[in-house]
């Protein structure tokens, strides 16, 4: 089951983090609902075999939460339908019904965007879990939703092919949750997020009807319902198989550690790179507490004496990554570079790549945490980080810094202890003024994770009321009733539609 | 009547007069591609021709933003000048519709245009990164914004782009650009017949040599014998490496220097094999590649038709005789068996007026569409039927 997987790959993260926080409201549950919960029940166990109807408090319990673990709500039931049809009964009914739907892959969405309510049925993807269909030939594999994201490229890599957007929680994270979530990865610089790399979907809509969005030809005809879908946190349908597009992998990757002084001369490093038209296929930025914390865990190799580090991986034939990386280190040394540290081997590049994939997990193995996700322009990277360096200690906590710098997609990571409601509050009040101020310089409240529950409330300062409204008609043309996680993405208050 | 607005207040007063007295608005850019779609059942036509000018280019992040009307050509001659360029290689209607207009970046915009850098680099769709725009009540609503990374909210950039013009009047847009390749090159295998010239773009967009252009154009389009052709873009000795694996994997014997390759792939781009005589009616089909040779072949069966392949087998240009519906039926019935979407991009107006110029939509799709529709423009005033009738 996949959030057994999820929950065991997960464990250093959560297990760290308490149970405290409790500034984020849910809408309280409708007590219509909860009433008949015993007749809910009962309908879905008609409808379904009891191996993919969940009951009992304690195995509901594995969904009552995800990766932003200090948040939980008991779901009502839990349905794990087999197939597109069996979604699309359980869904017609629960429609029918008035009752509420929260979408689910493996839950290690980090804004909160699985987790349940206590009046809404969680529909789970996992016993979806096929590769339909490899086509090398046409470039793509159809999926079943339940599908993890390294479980695609697992399956054509000895073809020398791979799917490349590549969260670094991909062994767990579902086709369906990146999908949910527009996801993206280290690698996404050079080969784009999710939305650019899936053809097509097979979704369920509230009412229960199925409707084939896309295919696996390019730019489907009509509005653009994929690009819609995708990133749309599961407000608008149950996506149960999807078409993406394979690459072939490079011939080579090199990635290339290069240490700083400080943390803005490697941000203005990336910004220059960038700067002077070299997109690398990855650039990741780690500051030093990141390096501390990562070199601990992975033992990559970082090195402990950089005040901040940046991961560059080139590829191609060896000449041309040659090339890519001379004009690269050119660049570097005008920022004053310390240490430049080539991969001399398939293992040491695999473990550069664990050390900066860990990092979250490892944090957690440090001190409770939370993960922002802003995006701004490169250009604003240096004050950016300086002014979250501020932010933080002005509430006197720490923070470190990894994220995908080449794209602006900042990870600051606020830590704090979760058994301290004060320091609690401190920590994603600083989370939000570090949010606002993406916003400010020209970027945006979250660059992959999503908005779920956790930025809901802030969308107001980078939307207006009109923008907001015209999302929210947008969503109900899917879903008049807000039946599918509704708790989610936009304000509670003042819903248009 | 042509309204030609300059401001974002121009559009809001002429929508809400639409509104008032119940006319419609076809919108355009510089009119050049008025052709693409359904003919325009509206009382006034609102240019943006006016509404140009840059807003910002940071050549330093790679992003800019241009007013709708901005001409497409202003936009590739400053990204020009740094070194820059569109990933997407927009398509210039005007080499299959003639006419003197210039192309606009909010027209781009707002029908997704995209040329054969799509199968690498994606279409206009997915280097758009914010958009502005006046729905159909007068409102003004941004999306997107000017980074890359951006899942904040639902995406309706992308719902927009490729809605041609019917769920709002695009103000502003922003895109990501790409830096220019320092060189690039052509590889020409001659004389395959279709499946095993589709056969051997797979292999070559399968490699990871990083084709950037896969097209075939049989004996006919363009030259008397048919030429399966390869593009590598980089720095010059990447270029001849690729090109060298390529052959080795593919064979090819002929090989186009930049200049030349440039100027093949834009007409490639503008289907400009299909130009002349302009009275056949031409089709865009997309598919997936492996299917390409076989959707052609049914429609061939129902009589004589010209194509071209590109994307690497998975766009078919059509030509036909313009006669006999544009042989709508033989056409749609081949789309149907092979899976894909048929466009008629050129034909006369009271034929694109009466049959279907987009893929017909199932019906569950078509209510979602209308819903859409509605949420953006409830009055129905925006460019109404140019894509479906009631959308
Ligand atoms: C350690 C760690 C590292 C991470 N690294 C990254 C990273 O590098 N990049 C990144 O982008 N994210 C990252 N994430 C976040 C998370 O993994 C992604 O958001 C992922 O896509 C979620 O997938 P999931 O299968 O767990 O989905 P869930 O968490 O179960 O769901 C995610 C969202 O999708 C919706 N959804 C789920 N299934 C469906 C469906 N079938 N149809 C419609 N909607 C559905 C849910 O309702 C929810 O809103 C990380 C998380 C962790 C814990």
């Amino acid at each position: 089951m996949h959030d057994a997987g999820a929950a065991c790959f997960l464990h250093v993260a959560i297990s760290a983090m308490g149970t405290a926080m409790s500034a984020i409201a849910f809408p309280s549950p409708d007590p219509a609902i909860l009433a008949r919960r015993d007749e809910i029940v009962v309908g879905l166990a008609a409808l379904v075999p009891p191996e993919c109807l969940i009951t009992s408090v304690d195995e509901r319990r594995v969904y009552e939460t995800d990766a932003l673990t200090a948040y939980r709500r008991l779901p009502l039931a839990v349905v794990l339908p087999r197939s597109t049809e069996e979604t699309s009964k359980v869904m017609a009914w629960l429609h029918n019904q008035g009752v509420k739907v929260v979408p689910r892959g493996a839950g290690t969405s980090l804004s909160g965007g699985a987790i349940p309510q206590e009046d809404a049925v969680v529909i789970g993807v996992s016993k979806m879990a096929r590769i339909l269909d490899i086509d090398y030939a046409d470039r793509i594999a159809r999926v079943q939703a339940g599908v993890t994201n390294l479980g695609i490229s697992d399956a054509v890599m000895a073809d020398g092919f791979f799917y490349a957007p590549d969260p670094s929680s991909q062994l767990a994270c579902t086709i369906a949750g990146n999908i949910g979530m527009n996801s993206g990865g280290a690698h996404c610089l050079k080969y784009g997020v999710t939305t650019n790399n899936v053809l097509g979907v097979k979704m369920v809509l509230m009412d229960g009807t199925v409707v084939d969005i896309g295919g696996d030809w390019l730019d489907a005809s009509g509005y653009d319902l994929l690009g819609l879908v995708i990133g749309s946190e599961g407000q608008l349908g149950i996506v149960t198989e999807a078409t993406v597009r394979l690459l072939r992998k490079a011939e080579g990757a090199r990635p290339v550690l290069f240490g700083f002084e400080t943390s803005e001369s490697a941000a203005a490093c990336v910004a220059d790179i960038i700067g002077h038209g070299i997109i690398p296929v990855a650039m990741e930025f780690m500051d030093k507490l990141a390096i501390e914390i990562c070199e601990a865990f992975a033992h990559a190799g970082y090195p402990l004496d950089a005040g901040a580090l940046l991961i560059v991986e080139v590829e191609g034939s060896d000449d041309e990554m040659e090339a890519q990386l001379q004009k690269i280190v050119a660049i570097a040394q005008k920022h004053g570079v310390k240490t430049v540290r080539e991969s001399q081997s398939a293992l040491e590049a695999a473990l550069i790549w664990k050390g900066r994939k860990s990092a979250f997990g490892a944090t957690g193995r440090v001190a409770d945490y939370i993960c922002m996700d802003g995006t701004v322009p490169t250009s604003q990277l240096v004050r950016v980080l300086n002014e979250t360096y501020r932010i933080v200690e002005s509430y006197g906590l720490r923070v470190a810094n990894v994220f995908h710098a080449g794209d602006g997609n900042m990870h600051p990571l606020i830590m704090y202890n979760v058994n301290d409601p004060a320091e609690q509050e401190k920590a994603e009040k600083a989370g939000e003024d570090i949010l606002r101020l993406c916003v400010d310089v020209g970027g945006c409240l979250t660059g992959e994770h999503g908005v779920g529950i956790e930025k809901r409330d802030l969308m107001t300062h980078q939307f207006t009321a009109a923008d907001l409204a015209q999302q929210m008609r947008v969503r109900a043309a899917f879903d008049r009733d807000w039946l599918l996680n509704p708790a989610k993405v936009f304000p509670l208050e003042g819903r248009a539609a | 009547m042509i309204l030609s607005p300059t401001t974002e207040s121009d559009i809001v007063a002429a929508i809400s007069d639409a509104r008032a007295k119940r006319t419609s608005l076809a919108i355009q850019g510089g009119g050049t591609r008025k052709n693409l779609g359904r003919p325009a059942q509206a009382e006034r036509t609102l240019s943006l021709a006016a509404m140009d000018g840059i807003v910002f280019y940071e050549p330093a992040e790679m992003v800019f933003c241009a007013r709708a009307g901005t001409p497409v050509a202003t936009i590739e001659k400053m990204l020009a000048e740094r070194g820059q360029m569109l990933p997407f290689e927009p398509m210039d209607h005007r080499r299959l519709y003639g006419g003197a207009g210039a192309p606009t970046i909010g027209a781009v915009a707002a029908c997704n245009i995209s040329g054969p850098r799509r199968i690498s680099h994606g279409a206009a769709r997915d280097s758009l990164i914010g958009l502005k725009l006046v729905n159909g009540a007068g409102e003004s609503i941004k999306t997107g914004g000017r980074v890359m990374k951006n899942v904040t909210g639902l995406d309706l950039v992308k719902l927009s782009s490729g809605a041609f013009g019917a769920l709002g009047v695009l103000t502003e847009a922003t895109f990501k650009a790409l830096p220019r390749p320092e060189t690039s090159a052509t590889l020409i295998i001659r004389n395959l017949d279709d499946s095993r010239a589709i056969a051997a773009l797979s292999q070559a967009l399968g490699s990871p040599f990083e084709v950037s252009g896969a097209a075939h154009l049989p004996a006919g389009a363009g030259a008397p014998e048919a030429r399966t052709l390869l593009r590598v873009e980089n720095f010059k000795s990447s270029v001849d490496y690729r090109l060298g694996e390529l052959r080795k994997l593919v064979g090819g014997d002929i090989v186009l220097a930049d200049d030349e390759t440039r100027a093949l792939w834009r007409d490639i781009g503008d289907c400009a094999m299909f130009a002349a005589p302009d009275d056949r009616a031409v089709w865009r089909i997309s598919t997936a590649p492996s299917r390409g040779p076989d959707l052609v072949r049914l429609v061939q069966k129902g009589g004589a038709v010209a194509h071209f392949f590109d994307w690497g087998g998975g766009l078919i240009w059509l030509a036909v005789d313009a006669a006999d519906d544009a042989r709508e039926k033989d056409v749609r019935a081949a789309t149907a068996a092979c899976g894909g979407h048929a466009t008629l991009v050129r034909a006369p107006d009271e034929l694109r007026a009466r049959i279907d110029v987009f893929q017909p939509l199932p019906e569950p799709m078509m209510k979602l569409s209308r819903a859409i529709k509605t949420s953006f423009d409830p009055d129905g005033i925006l460019n109404p039927g140019r894509m479906y009738a009631g959308v």
